[in-house]
């Protein structure tokens, strides 16, 4: 009744092209927004901003940024912590030696390092596709990790090779703060999604969606597969990048290498695989999966009257509970959370009639 | 039958928060970023074990001054991302009981939690581990790198070996081969090690073993190749007893090879077998159950059947005696700071301020029944470490047993090295050190 499409006409190509067509779409997005900025930092508590906001924020934007290379481009890669750990160093070694630049800057141009390192290791899929292409992200996964530990000039030459977050300084005014570091995280995040929402609705989004769904088509209506392919490794790169560098700074404050391992990887994969792949939504979605249920999990336990399971074995148990979780909903909606809000929404169009 | 098993379930929930908000608030508490799970579940059960066995003991006696000692456990596997959630979780204290300082046993938990913790104001101990220049405390006013850090870990066992060789003078010309894991703790000491190799003219050779360590067949081919006096073993898990075999197979004498702190368990030794007769490891505290102390938490907790050891033949292992020193130390901090700020439950504040003032002298050890157990131990503002001594030890096949004194490490040597390093992160995040003179 409410959620409804009647009366809402574009006489304008301008107004057809919108981000969000629906007005209800458009307010609750503004709602949220003013929410997330201007209410959380004051009602949230040290332990929600740091410790359950700020991560669930920087993996859905590690989410997006390998949606657009996965999802909407179709080129498989496993080595998304990789450039989230040349978008951490860069940025921590531009802060250390160009200490002129501002921290939004640096941030920035740890993105760009991380753009450079993600198009020089998609130029393979140039060549190979599918499976390969995985493999050899793969090696750039096992070469940036071996490269940071290896050289001990990226980490300042810290003898344990871990890097420290810089004074968190945005024009004077520091961040430091449980909710100065939301602030900044949600500004890069809301940023970036705007982004790639504008870029998935352009014509490289459509070529993304094309190449994806069959190249050899795509190269034949005369899309430069070359370039589009590049082009979705540099952006996904970029916002890896930066995800990388908000997960050392505003989230854990230090990092070590091995911070970005394999398994690093395999979450931002699942995010994407649990929310929804090919859709902008679906990462925070995801994102929201993965960091928030675990946590759930062990809050309940813990509400368990002491004694009655052993501790490890009580950890164990949440792990059957969450995997369990992910099967049966995978089986259930193969195409993520992010279909099931969209049905949510075709209901909601109709209801309250059945059809 | 949906219905009767969700209420069912709710009772339970129910009753689980009425049990534990009906504790009294004169408590105090330790967040615990405990793992019983993962790789290091080893570790985890047995320091962990021995920590809370320790604080079960304390309230056995009557707490601390009548304040009882309370603690809550959270999972972190290990992993840094859980550690931290766990460490926000838990450092606003349980029910009202202020939270004392936190121990993860963990370096990476504890560098993604020491900005934390300084701001939040509660000590955070890294017992044997760490960041080796939180040693400086005018630098790092919350960090403890108990009793020993890593510098000191190496420096000590160079001095060792100097005493074996008949003084320090007679290790020119001498060849030592380390052989360390291939991650930031296996590289943290390498630097000493050269500083020391070039102070006394010994031949240093660093071997890398690439994590986890099952592959070693070409450095033992190689060590047999330089024929070294000695080995320093820096390993890490599975490393260990690997390296161990390995070393028989090569035809290296075990008992040259001389493990580091985190090498030096029962559970690193016993599962290579014949290989491990001989070996020898530092340790800052003798495992076995002859203690006082760990005869009284026998009596006490053990036989009253609350022991915390899921396996009760592991009691007086190398991991559940690190745990018990961790509490006599932590305890220890909370007890000289109720001497000052009053016998109630304290903030972290003031048991940063009991910490930097524990004075462990041969005659309170003897006191605490843990003389021989802990070193002497007296810490300032600008000493967090206080100790910086080892004993060593040898594995006979089936238990190690203590065959040295405290060997000191060369802290004069260091201490500049700390301060430098420490120097360097101040100016990297904006830090003024406080003037340790002026601190009382």
């Amino acid at each position: 009744m409410f959620y409804t499409e009647a009366g809402q006409f574009s006489s304008h190509y301008r107004a057809d092209r919108r981000l969000f067509r629906l007005r209800q779409d458009r307010y609750a997005l503004y709602a949220l927004l003013l929410f997330a900025f201007a209410v959380v930092p004051f009602i949230g508590s040290d332990y929600w901003l740091n410790a359950i906001l700020i991560p669930f924020l920087v993996l859905s934007l590690a989410g997006l940024g390998l949606n657009l290379l996965t999802g909407y481009a179709g080129q498989l890669s496993l080595g998304s912590a990789a450039f989230m750990a040349v978008g951490a160093f860069a940025t921590y070694n531009l802060e250390l030696r160009v200490p002129e630049l501002p921290l939004l800057a640096s941030i920035a141009l740890g993105g760009v390092f991380a753009a450079a390192a993600s198009v020089l290791f998609g130029l393979p899929s140039l060549r190979i596709k599918g499976f390969y292409l995985l493999v050899s992200t793969l090696a750039a996964q096992f070469f940036v990790q071996w490269l940071f530990t290896k050289v001990s000039w990226f980490s300042n030459d810290n003898a344990s090779g871990v890097i420290t977050a810089p004074p968190l300084q945005i024009a004077g005014h520091d961040l430091s703060s449980p909710a100065g570091r939301y602030l900044l995280t949600l500004g890069f995040v809301v940023a970036l999604t705007l982004l790639a929402r504008n870029v998935v609705k352009s014509e490289l989004g459509r070529n993304w969606m094309a190449v994806r769904d069959m190249d050899t088509a795509a190269a034949v209506i005369g899309i430069p597969l070359a370039r589009t392919k590049l082009l979705a490794f540099a952006l996904s790169g970029f916002i890896l990048g930066v995800a990388g560098a908000l997960w050392a700074f505003t989230y854990l404050g230090t990092v070590e290498p091995h911070g970005f391992d394999l398994s690093r990887s395999f979450q931002v994969l699942f995010i994407i695989i649990i929310g929804g792949l090919g859709s902008i939504a679906g990462n925070f979605l995801g994102a929201a999966f993965i960091v928030l249920l675990p946590i759930a999990l062990s809050l309940l336990s813990g509400l368990l009257p002491p004694g009655v399971i052993d501790a490890g074995q009580l950890e164990n148990l949440q792990k059957i509970v969450f995997g369990l979780l992910i099967i049966g909903f995978l089986i259930k909606e193969p195409e993520g959370l992010a279909r099931l809000w969209q049905q949510l929404r075709e209901r909601a169009r109709v209801w309250p009639l059945r059809y | 039958m949906k219905h009767a098993t969700f209420r069912r379930l709710a009772a339970l929930l129910a009753a689980g928060l009425l049990a534990t908000s009906a504790h009294a608030a004169n408590e105090q508490y330790f967040p615990l970023q405990s793992y019983r799970v993962g790789p290091y579940a080893a570790g985890g059960t047995g320091f962990f074990g021995g920590f809370i066995d320790y604080l079960q003991y304390v309230n056995a006696k009557g707490g601390v001054n009548g304040v009882k000692l309370t603690w809550s456990e959270c999972e972190t596997e290990y992993v840094v991302e859980k550690g931290v959630e766990c460490y926000e979780r838990l450092k606003k204290g349980l029910n009202g009981a202020p939270a004392a300082a936190t121990n993860p046993l963990s370096v990476g938990i504890a560098y993604a939690t020491l900005d934390r913790s300084t701001a939040d104001k509660l000590p955070l101990i890294t017992i044997n581990h760490g960041r080796t220049d939180s040693t400086d405390g005018s630098v790092f006013p919350y960090v403890f790198p108990l009793q020993l850090n890593p510098y000191s870990e190496v420096s000590a066992i160079v001095n060792y070996i100097g005493q074996k060789s008949g003084g320090l003078d007679k290790l020119k010309g001498k060849k030592i081969v380390t052989l360390f894991h291939g991650s930031p703790y296996g590289k943290e000491t390498n630097p000493i090690l050269e500083l020391l190799a070039k102070k006394y003219g010994f031949e240093l050779t660093l071997l890398e073993v690439p994590h986890p360590g099952n592959e070693q067949q070409s450095q033992w081919l190689n060590i047999r190749r330089i024929k070294p006096d000695w080995v320093i073993l820096r390993g890490w898990g599975v490393m260990n007893p690997v390296a161990l075999k390995t070393a028989k197979k090569t035809g290296f004498p075990v008992d040259h090879i001389i493990g580091n702190i985190w090498s030096n368990s029962e559970d690193d030794a016993a599962p290579a077998g014949d290989a491990a007769k001989g070996y020898i490891s530092i340790t800052t505290h003798p495992s076995g159950t002859q203690f006082p102390v760990l005869q009284d938490i026998k009596k006490t907790v053990i036989d009253a059947g609350k022991g915390n050891l899921a396996d009760p033949k592991r009691f007086g292992n190398v991991y559940y005696n690190l745990g018990v020193v961790n509490g006599i130390l932590n305890v220890e901090a909370v007890r000289l700071a109720q001497a000052k700020f009053g016998k109630k439950p304290l903030t972290g504040e003031q048991v940063r301020w009991g910490f930097e003032h524990l004075n462990l002298d041969d005659k309170r050890l003897k006191e605490l029944g843990a003389y021989g157990l802990v070193q002497p131990l007296k810490l300032s503002c600008a000493d967090h470490e206080g100790g910086g001594a080892v004993r060593f030890q040898q594995w006979d096949g089936a238990k190690w047993n203590v065959i040295s004194d405290w060997v000191q490490a060369d802290r004069k040597l260091l201490r500049p090295i700390i301060e430098e390093s420490s120097k360097k992160y101040a100016k990297e995040k904006g830090i003024t050190p406080r003037d340790c003179s002026k601190e009382s």
